[in-house]
């Protein structure tokens, strides 16, 4: 039998008296792409940030196992060099760095030019630009999809690696959700796009902080497009039974 | 070993190569305390400076239309830890000249010293300077750094100055700009400031955009830690059409430091715009944790985030 690289029990974290996440179990697979849909508040955004050990994100209750080992004891960093990564929604912005040193963070002899390439951006082109404002939304967002292929992690959690991307670019962006897997790793995949969920291979529902639903992803878009929530019958999420 | 080694030495500290000062095609001036070590002069610049008892004084003219090829190196400072230092300049740009100025400000040892920079910097219609300055200190703090400066930008004139003190502890810095920009001119000053322990700094730029469609820009980094204060203020004033200007302070403040942003704008036309923005805190908790979330550690994560601010 083959252990979950992944593995949520009875996950729970609170903002004051609100459940967040409310007893969310969930299981990943090694080498699964596994595509996470919900409506907004529905908690996509604090699992990640529970799972990664985020400021301010430690669960009151449940456990999580990550290649067999307790990850909530484990600092942030040191989540990452156990194989774990966040690629943020919205990634943050760093003034007077290049793209070269943020895509060698740590790795002072790694090339991050076939990585810059998988994302499409031209190297020649970006290499040296400041990882600042000055980027564009979808070209910051590629140079943070870039920097999470040069970790080679084992679990790299992508929270909307497509918001902001043209149309023409989402094949590079379902591209490099491929080779994070066929470099041998997971993905929990956060999405609202249905072309982007469609490529995971199992996916979620979540609503008021707990798993509704797991199927194939075409059932899980099904689902979610039918607006069927058992849970809490429309009344925290509008999607009500059939 | 003499003075002038001393201060050579210590010259890659701030990012020159100590053989500049053998190059004939570079122009420099070294002075320690107020002793005239070495100067050097290329065609179109005219280096009239001398020594006195109590200052460095004199003139640096670069004539009407030459454009100085290779910078012009001037290495101030003290290689004891104690001693005084005045330099009373004058600068002229003459008109359509351009020239590079790299000043070198070395105070390895200081621990009691006084280093004051008095200057009057004119840069004629259509000229351009850039002026960068580069402090390098030692451990010890207990410097008075005073650097005051009027600078006046002709028509069409431009001036860049990039002022930084990256390395050591200071003691008191207190630095003050007045730049005037006529019709067409353009000012750009920026200041980098990493301070230490007790350093005390003061920063106060300003920019009077005079002529139409002048601009200017003022952009202070500064990063403290320890005890260290800092108050920053960068004024803009502009009096005419189009004229257009922005104040832009970010200070990021660690352990017991303390930081005050002051950024005041004044318009007199209804035709020009000022704006500013100003941020002052601790590091940014997103950039650190995206850095954590790549694997490193807080310490090195507000390393990259620090050494990039102050790039």
């Amino acid at each position: 039998m083959i252990l979950p690289l992944l593995d949520i029990r009875d996950l729970t974290f609170r903002v004051g008296d609100q459940k967040i996440l409310d007893q969310l179990d969930l299981t990943i697979q090694p080498r699964e792409i596994h595509a996470l849909l919900g409506a907004n508040g529905s908690g996509k955004t604090t699992l990640a940030y529970v799972l990664m050990g985020c400021e301010g994100y430690v669960p009151s209750g449940g456990h999580i196992l990550f290649n067999g080992t307790d990850l909530l004891p484990l600092k942030m960093y040191e989540r990452a060099r156990f194989g774990l990564t966040l690629a943020w929604q919205e990634p943050a912005r760093f003034e007077g760095i290049t793209v070269r040193e943020y895509l060698s963070l740590g790795k002072p002899d790694y090339d991050p030019e076939p990585a810059l390439r998988q994302v499409g951006l031209d190297p020649e082109r970006y290499l040296n630009r400041r990882v600042d404002k000055t980027l564009s939304g979808g070209e910051r967002h590629r140079v943070e999809l870039a920097s999470v292929l040069s970790m080679k992690p084992t679990l790299a959690i992508l929270d909307e690696p497509a918001a902001g991307i043209d149309m023409l670019s989402m094949n590079h962006i379902i591209d490099i959700i491929r080779a994070l897997k066929a470099a041998g790793g997971s993905v929990l995949l956060i999405t609202h796009q249905e072309e982007v969920a469609l490529i995971a291979d199992r996916a979620s529902q979540l609503c008021a902080g707990r798993i509704i639903f797991s199927g194939s992803p075409r059932e899980a878009v099904a689902h979610f497009r039918g607006r069927t929530c058992v849970r809490c019958d429309g009344e925290v999420c509008h999607y009500v039974r059939p | 070993m003499s003075d002038l080694d001393d201060l050579r030495r210590t010259l890659p500290m701030v990012g020159a190569e100590p053989s500049i000062l053998d190059d004939t095609n570079i122009a420099h001036v070294v002075a320690h305390g107020h002793h005239i070590l070495s100067r050097r002069t290329v065609p179109g610049l005219r280096v009239d400076i001398e020594e006195t008892p109590d200052a460095i004084v004199g003139k640096l003219i670069v004539e009407a239309g030459v454009q100085i090829a290779q910078p012009i190196h001037m290495c101030f400072g003290l290689a004891h830890p104690t001693g005084v230092q005045q330099i009373t300049i004058d600068v002229q740009i003459c008109e359509g000249a351009q020239a590079r100025v790299l000043s070198h400000c070395l105070f390895p040892l200081a621990q009691a010293a006084e280093h004051r920079m008095q200057a009057v910097v004119e840069i004629g219609p259509g000229a351009s300077l850039i002026y960068t300055e580069g402090h390098y200190h030692g451990p010890h703090g207990g410097m008075q750094v005073l650097p005051h400066a009027t600078v006046k930008i002709g028509k069409g004139a431009r001036y860049f100055s990039d002022f930084s003190l990256l390395s050591g502890s200071v003691g008191n810095l207190d630095i003050d700009y007045l730049v005037e920009v006529e019709k067409d001119g353009i000012a750009e000053l920026t200041a980098k400031i990493f301070a230490h322990k007790t350093d005390r700094i003061a920063l106060k730029e300003t920019v009077v955009l005079r002529g139409e469609r002048s601009r200017g820009l003022i952009k202070t980094r500064v990063v403290l830690d320890g005890e260290a204060r800092a108050e920053i203020t960068g004024i803009t004033e502009a009096h005419a059409k189009g004229a257009r200007g922005h104040v832009d302070c970010m200070e990021i403040v660690q352990g017991q430091a303390h930081a005050s942003a002051i950024p005041i704008v004044r318009v007199f036309h209804p035709e020009a715009k000022v704006t500013h923005e100003a941020a002052i805190g601790s590091v940014d908790k997103k950039e650190l944790e995206t850095l954590m979330a790549r694997g490193l550690t807080p310490e090195q994560a507000v390393e990259v985030i620090v050494s990039g601010i102050l790039r």
